[in-house]
């Protein structure tokens, strides 16, 4: 008799604890997904190895000062010039890399400029002081210079399953798919085409 | 008018005893997808650069992040400060950091490891390359320097 008569538990504020609950883990969630700009910094050299000989005109020097001001190859430019002059560079072709020229180069072919998107190396140098800001506003423009001419290479020269498509569809394929061996030769081949070489120089004290 | 009032009187409450269910799923979800801070910023929250050419960092557990930006606390002193887990450092505690980093992981995932950089837009070129060489030192070679979406015009003033 005395068992019958416990009463039910009341859930009906259940749902006001849970909401509760629940907003507050809404309140203190960040969602922020970390994204920047990729580099791979290179390893650091013995003491006494020497330089390899690279010739003058295979290097684009774009120089940062401390008021931010820039200088490419000794001519005042400001941010907006920089990809299309570094575009220009590397995609010169002048002369011979490995023995052959740069067939699918659309440059100039200027003498005075580089010879192959496998030699030219475009080294930034900065001041102490510079702004990070303009130091990743120049290495993005740099980044994007090597996109525009990677994705053009890949429009025209991939073949089989996937011509037609940019670089940057490409490396959205493998993001999906990290297995897929084919998407892996075609990005090697674009990248080996238009290889990404920037050098950044110690900064100047 | 006897039949209107015996209608309405009908029309029967809606049963909310699966309210509790929908808001616990809800709940579970954000319990499971939240990431807590971890750590609390000793620097002014930094201003982060804008880029075009940028890429998500993947896994997350694999990615140990440098702040580089000004103290809050004018204590400390002027000048860029690099903060490490919970406290500003110098730049020699870099590789010590990274050490203990790595010590988490095996060997397999240390390979895949990234050092993210937040610094703001307005610190100094050589605090971020004094970094950077020690990055280089310990072989700690993917860096990703940690900017949002936009224009670059944004960088600067």
């Amino acid at each position: 008799m005395a068992k019958r008569d416990i009463p039910e538990i009341n859930a009906g504020s259940m749902a006001d604890i849970a909401f509760l609950l629940l907003i507050f883990f809404l309140v203190t969630t960040t969602m922020d997904t970390d994204s920047g700009v990729f580099r791979k910094l290179p390893e650091i050299q013995p003491e006494n190895t020497e330089a390899p000989p690279v010739k003058e005109k295979n290097i684009l020097e774009v120089n940062i000062n401390r008021f931010d001001k820039l200088l490419v190859d000794d001519e005042e430019v400001t941010i907006k010039d920089v990809r299309q002059l570094a575009i220009d560079f590397i995609d010169n072709g002048g002369g011979t890399y490995e023995g052959k020229t740069c067939d699918y180069c659309e440059g100039k072919k200027d003498e005075s400029s580089s010879d192959h998107p496998g030699k030219a190396i475009i080294s930034v140098q900065t001041a102490q002081t510079t702004s990070y800001g303009m130091y990743i506003s120049v290495q993005n423009e740099l980044l994007a210079a090597y996109t525009e001419l990677r994705n053009r290479y890949a429009k025209k020269y991939t073949t089989g399953k996937y011509q037609g498509l940019s670089y940057t569809d490409l490396l959205n394929i493998q993001k999906a798919d990290k297995e897929n061996a084919d998407v892996k030769v075609a990005l090697d081949k674009i990248k080996k085409a238009y290889p990404e070489i920037l050098s950044d120089a110690e900064p100047i004290k | 008018m006897s039949k209107f009032g015996k209608k309405k009187k009908d029309v029967p409450a809606v049963n909310t005893a699966a309210l509790p269910d929908i808001v616990f799923m809800l709940l579970f979800f954000f319990m499971v997808a939240t990431t807590m801070r971890e750590t609390t910023l000793l620097i002014k929250p930094p201003k982060l650069p804008s880029a075009t050419e940028v890429k998500k960092l993947e896994h997350k557990s694999l990615v140990s992040t440098i702040y580089v930006g000004k103290a809050k606390n004018a204590s400390e002193g002027k000048g860029d400060k690099i903060q490490l887990n919970d406290k500003i450092s110098t730049v020699n505690d870099v590789t010590n950091f990274i050490y203990s980093e790595r010590d988490k992981h095996d060997a397999e995932e240390q390979k895949a490891m990234v050092t993210s950089i937040k610094a703001d837009v307005k610190t100094n070129v050589g605090t971020v390359s004094d970094i950077k060489h020690e990055l280089r030192t310990i072989n700690a070679l993917k860096i990703s320097y940690s900017s949002g979406t936009g224009d670059v015009s944004n960088n600067f003033n």
